[in-house]
């Protein structure tokens, strides 16, 4: 029992309530909505150096043991994730503050992104699978909400789509709990361990957990992620950048923690499906990247193709590999929010989305153009940079299990994400075109500035602190391998 | 029993999933919304539909029901009712901006 679990679920949802009642009032709303996140981040900080002294923590609900009760588990996963979570919502709130626009704050932007954190952050934490049901909710009814605010006609065509595959992915989630709450009569995560392992994973249980596969990899982007590139285009840049971190990187927690946790038994079929979406997923995704010379849709598929990426190290399964996949995730958070930003600046600075309309941005910004190249490089996993230790593990992984196919494709995934973000590159900074109009330099305001220097500094300090950070995700690593810790820890206190 | 709720979750199941696949707006969230009710039906008949008292320590009852289904019922309803009227709200909106509620001309973008 510790009841710090589930102090950073609780904070974000008072803010949000308090928030509410201060709508007209945008600089108070600012400074309670970032300082509730940093003190969340201080308290997460706690709750993992409790971790790796204490081990798991975990908060049964009214003191109900369970697997009746609702319970609240904080493994070094999840708290790891938190913690990145908050600190991406961090920067996008610090760049929200002066770029979001006084109509949008009004219209209480900040209640929604706290709402949305609330969502994302109990997902992380919750033990059983209807409360993961029920965050995922509030997360997606806070990103319906984002996305829409603002009202414009892309907006709102762009959200019909999204909320109505959101819609159905909901509901075949609610229908795949009720097939395996018949099957087996629990819904706790870490009984129904036990309980599809005395049932033995036979064909009803396999087919449940593909209703789960679909379910997740719908809201993950995992192959089936036709909705992805057009819904992650229309909102304003910080609201992108929340999303683009955070949203499928919920979907593949929940892919990871069922298929490591509940449903590996049958490796054979349930894991190389995954293998196989994973590797169409990185393919499709790397075509996507490279075909399109619109900076947004360039990112977008890039989100696709690192959620192909950290599929396939699921899929691989060994201590290894699950080891690379928490690095290479907590790596793709910070980046992907940080590439998101980035690009937003981009297509502000240059008044267009298409590369074809912009060029010979580095003499106007070099900061900006010198960030991105960084982050550039950061996601494809040049060594010094974050991505790297994460992909290297992954791919060894992949190695030393045999799957020769699925690793080559893996490994030229990030030659496309290379060329697809050089491509970004060179067209916005590098190009000079006499027959473009002459950028105006233009003023960020400062707390832009900080935002994207707070988060190119984590991304450079995961990848030289690797031996530090590795520390840490390799205790994930080792619940995730060892599914037999998590449920000790759960059901036997 | 189970058989005739088997059926009626089927029939739910199809009218609805008929009701998405239409072009027009307003049919397509009916379509999700009968779908959800479906699947309210489907949790409440997985746990085998049984006649007992609640389960309370006091009743001293020979059977007790399930009442894990029914929680999950009653959160779901909720839930699908938030979205569904948002759905509606937002939906409107849409015709009121766009001109249209049919998807098929809602599809693409403008820069193609």
């Amino acid at each position: 029992m510790n009841n710090w679990v589930v102090l950073p679920l609780l904070l974000p949802l008072v803010t949000a309530v308090i928030l509410i009642f201060l709508s007209k009032k945008v600089r108070l709303q600012r400074g309670i909505s970032l300082v509730s996140v940093l003190i969340n981040l201080a308290v997460t900080v706690l709750l993992v150096g409790q971790i790796s002294r204490d081990g798991i923590q975990t908060l049964y609900m009214g003191g109900w043991l369970p697997p009746y009760g609702i319970v609240f588990v904080a493994d070094m996963f999840a708290a790891l994730l938190v913690l990145i979570t908050l600190a991406a919502a961090a920067a996008s709130l610090l760049f929200a503050f002066r770029t979001i626009g006084e109509k949008r704050e009004q219209y209480y932007f900040y209640p929604f992104v706290q709402f949305l954190l609330a969502g994302v952050i109990g997902s992380f934490l919750t033990g059983d699978l209807f409360n993961l049901f029920v965050c995922f909710e509030v997360m997606l009814i806070s990103s319906y909400a984002l996305i829409v605010l603002g009202g414009t006609k892309r907006q709102l065509r762009e959200t019909l789509k999204y909320i109505l595959i959101n819609i159905l992915s909901s509901t075949l989630f609610v229908a795949a709990m009720a097939y395996l709450y018949g099957a087996v009569g629990t819904l706790n995560m870490a009984h129904l361990s036990e309980r599809v392992a005395e049932a033995q994973q036979g064909g009803m249980l396999n087919s449940i957990a593909v209703m789960f596969l679909i379910v997740f990899a719908l809201k993950a982007g995992l192959f089936l992620f036709f909705w992805l590139p057009g819904s992650y285009s229309v909102p304003p840049t910080a609201v992108i950048a929340l999303f683009g971190a955070l949203l499928t990187k919920v979907g593949l927690y929940a892919l990871i923690r069922t298929f490591s946790l509940i449903f590996y038994h049958d490796q054979g079929f349930t894991h190389s499906l995954i293998g196989w979406l994973a590797a169409a997923t990185m393919l499709l995704g790397g075509l996507g990247a490279a075909a399109y010379k619109d900076i947004h849709r360039v990112l977008n598929y890039n989100v696709i193709i690192s959620v192909g990426f950290i599929a396939f190290g699921l899929s691989v399964g060994t201590r290894e590999a699950f080891d690379g996949t928490v690095l290479y995730l907590l790596h793709d958070m910070i980046a992907k929010a940080l590439l998101f930003l980035l690009g937003g600046m981009i297509i502000s600075a240059a008044g267009s989305s298409s590369l074809n309309q912009m060029g010979g941005l580095i003499k106007t910004y070099p900061a900006a153009g010198w960030m991105f190249f960084i982050t550039a490089l950061a996601l494809v996993g040049i060594p010094p940079l974050s991505g790297f230790a994460g992909k290297l593990l992954i791919v060894s992984g992949g190695i030393s299990a045999t799957d020769y196919w699925l690793t080559g494709i893996a490994v030229f995934s990030s030659l496309m994400v290379l060329y697809s973000l050089m491509n970004v590159f060179i067209g916005a900074f590098w190009r000079d075109d006499p027959m473009l109009p002459a950028v105006e330099r233009k003023k960020w305001p400062a707390p832009v500035y900080v935002s994207v220097t707070a988060l190119l500094i984590i991304v450079l300090g995961f990848g030289l602190g690797a031996e530090w950070v590795y520390s840490f995700a390799g205790q994930a690593g080792e619940v995730l391998s060892n599914p037999s810790l998590y449920i000790d820890a759960v059901l036997k206190e | 029993m189970e058989l005739y709720m088997a059926i009626a979750i089927g029939v739910l199941f199809a009218v609805g999933l008929y009701l998405i696949l239409s072009k027009s707006l307003l049919r397509i969230i009916l379509g999700t919304s009968l779908l959800t009710h479906g699947i309210h039906l489907l949790l409440l008949t997985t746990a085998k539909l049984k006649t007992g008292a609640a389960p309370l320590l006091g009743e001293k009852a020979e059977a007790y029901v399930d009442p894990l289904p029914q929680a999950l019922i009653l959160t779901s309803i909720v839930i699908s009712f938030g979205v569904t009227s948002f759905f509606f709200v937002l939906a409107y909106k849409a015709y009121q901006r766009l001109g249209t509620d049919d998807m098929e001309e809602l599809r693409g973008n403008e820069d193609e």
